[in-house]
């Protein structure tokens, strides 16, 4: 079993190398009778980056929904780093644990500038006391800077969030991902919407955030994941049909039918 | 870089249109009480007794629209039983004004207020001992709406309640207090209220001095209220509070406790709107179940949506000039109030969506123009003299 060490454990928010980032174990969701997720277990270790694929309804985004804290599985356990038991947390706690989540639609703050987003994902003390009594240090405006040169916006800075384009809100969800500073990214189609160019490029970035972070993403597009170079885990009907590399799963008879049979 | 002290940066970033209303709110406590007291009453620039008191209520008003503004503006949360917060500050400022009159009442009783005479009450309930004391009475009056408001807010909240349903259970709220409230058991003069006062701090209610002094309070709680609102929405916080307004799920998820949020805002707004209540009854000299009919909380909404919803001083500007209006109407056209009132938030809604506050700005171009011109000169004064 992978959790013998976690009674040991001294500092349950200290980042564990050992211990897969994300575990899901036997994890199912229904709505009205419908599984959504249907015993789902895989998990992902630190560092790693994946890619997560399936049809519509394969439960992708119910599974950012329970890994968020934004749904309750009925049965299954969710554990980060290790020993973090997610089934039980609220989506505030698990944000400020480190899991950080980007949406399909881009959803970035409209009324507020393109500095302010980030301000407000800025990693830093979420209580209403601190918000109230804020003030930007010079480090946390240098680091907003950088943010915005690593996703292009440097010149949008103070345009409002509303006044950007389709593929410029996916890029200030990914800056605002970027800035909480969380563990485990996880990204819901980032590339939707985006010209060959743009997916391109968020290729690249988001393999560059892979470096130092562990990075789930779920998308459509099966170019933008070849682009990804990552494992990838195919999903159907809630549950995990086959997980490997792209080329081993694309040749995978299952994955095939699933996709193009029927 | 530049680098400004806090009060600095605060004072250089306010809005056109705050500095004016403080301005304005300066000079009229001074100028009001004053042309009041101190011309004769033939004399040109004379203000009449009632038009203080009648302005000194307009502003109690604009208090009580720029706590609705405070929630509504920038968190989003449309209270519909705002007037019960009004109310309750209200009623505590009236209880302690019913403990002043002492045994000038009908009935001369020392310690009972007339209606409990009347009700063949022997002693004063639990709940209105320590009234006789300012002190007492003045925390009341911020803590009665403070409590409830956070007791109700943090149910509410909780349970996410949101939008149009939050909405629904506070027009609740209000109505179940004012069939409270019409209960002659309840001990607060049933359907007649708290009324016949007296004096307040043993100024005699009736005098000009005591109507003028309250129409300074009046307005000097509004330019408090004014920044303290400010100095809300201009703090990390009020961005928070606009973010959760937009796209709430969002700010969720990036690790903010929106209920806390909400619940800070609504519990600060109820006390603003506590403290108006107060203002309000001296002036009118009664407190009854009427002001927490759930038809009068949603005036209020009226009165923001007028002036300018997520303005601050367009929501007190809104309370004005609609109550001007209501004035008017209600003396020159009585019967025409209500559908003038009700075309008027519709027109609102329809062609002025950030309502006067809005309009103006739209005739007078971008914000650009303005910075050179009047911000333009309050900085360099604030740099000058601070």
């Amino acid at each position: 079993m992978r959790f013998e060490t976690t009674m040991t454990r001294i500092d349950p928010t200290a980042p564990d190398t050992s211990e897969p980032i994300l575990y899901l174990d036997g994890v199912s969701v229904s709505f009205d009778g419908l599984k959504a997720l249907n015993r789902l277990s895989y998990y992902v270790e630190p560092g790693e980056l994946r890619a997560i694929i399936g049809p519509n309804g394969a439960g992708k985004t119910t599974m950012m929904d329970v890994i968020t804290g934004k749904t309750r599985p009925d049965e299954g356990d969710v554990y980060f780093r290790g020993n973090i038991d997610l089934t039980v947390l609220d989506e505030a706690a698990i944000a400020q644990l480190g899991v950080g989540r980007k949406f399909q639609k881009p959803t970035v703050f409209e009324n507020h500038t393109v500095f302010e987003n980030l301000e407000l994902a800025l990693k830093s003390d979420r209580s209403a006391r601190a918000s109230l009594l804020f003030r930007l240090s010079g480090v946390q405006s240098d680091r907003i800077d950088e943010v915005l040169e690593t996703i292009a916006l440097t010149r949008a800075r103070n345009s409002l969030g509303g006044s950007l384009s389709h593929g410029q809100k996916q890029w200030l969800e990914i800056g605002m991902l970027l800035i909480q500073d969380p563990d485990l990214l996880l990204v819901d189609e980032p590339a939707a919407g985006m010209t060959d160019a743009e997916t391109e490029d968020t290729a690249a970035l988001l393999r560059d955030i892979a470096k130092n972070h562990s990075l789930v993403v779920v998308e459509h597009d099966m170019a933008f994941v070849h682009a990804l170079e990552c494992k990838v885990t195919v999903l159907h009907e809630g549950s995990v049909l086959a997980e490997g590399s792209l080329d081993t799963v694309q040749n995978d008879d299952r994955v095939i039918e699933v996709y193009l049979g029927r | 870089m530049e680098r400004r002290g806090p009060i600095l940066s605060y004072l250089a970033e306010m809005p056109v249109g705050g500095r004016i209303i403080l301005c304005v709110l300066a000079a009229l406590a001074v100028l009001v009480p004053a042309l009041n007291l101190l011309l004769p009453p033939d004399s040109l620039f004379h203000v009449p007794t009632f038009v203080v008191t009648l302005f000194g209520k307009y502003l109690t008003f604009a208090l009580l629209a720029l706590s609705v503004d405070l929630i509504w503006g920038f968190a989003g949360i449309l209270s519909l039983g705002h007037g019960a917060f009004f109310a309750l500050g209200g009623y505590a400022m009236g209880m302690y004004m019913m403990r002043q009159i002492g045994t000038r009442g009908v009935y001369g009783h020392p310690d009972l207020p007339d209606f409990m005479v009347f009700l063949n009450w022997k002693e004063l309930p639990w709940y209105w001992s320590g009234f006789d004391m300012f002190p007492v009475a003045l925390a009341m009056v911020v803590l009665a709406p403070g409590v409830l408001a956070f007791v109700f807010g943090f149910l509410a909240f909780r349970s996410r309640v949101t939008g149009v349903y939050l909405s629904i259970i506070t027009q609740a709220m209000t109505y179940v207090l004012m069939l409270a409230f019409f209960r002659n058991d309840m001990g607060f003069g049933g359907n007649n209220g708290l009324t016949d006062f007296k004096d307040l701090l043993g100024f005699a209610l009736q005098s000009d001095a005591t109507r003028a002094g309250l129409f300074a309070a009046s307005a000097i709680a509004l330019a408090a209220g004014y920044l303290i609102s400010l100095a809300i929405v201009k703090s990390k916080l009020g961005r928070i509070m606009v973010a959760i307004r937009d796209a709430e799920s969002r700010t969720r998820f990036l690790g903010y406790r929106v209920e806390h949020y909400k619940l800070f805002a609504f519990t600060v707004s109820a006390m603003m709107a506590g403290v108006a209540g107060a203002l309000y009854v001296p002036q009118v000299g009664i407190i009854n179940p009427s002001e927490f009919s759930p038809a009068n909380s949603i005036e209020i909404v009226v009165w923001v949506a007028v002036g300018g919803r997520g303005t601050l001083f367009g929501a007190a500007l809104g309370a004005v000039l609609v109550n001007l209006g209501k004035s008017y109407f209600t003396a020159a056209l009585p019967d025409v109030w209500l559908f003038a009132l009700g075309g008027l938030f519709i027109l609102t809604t329809l062609f002025l969506p950030k309502g006067v506050v809005g309009a103006i700005a739209a005739l007078r171009g971008t914000a650009g123009k303005r910075r050179r011109g009047l911000s333009g000169l309050f900085r360099l004064l604030a740099r000058r003299l601070l």
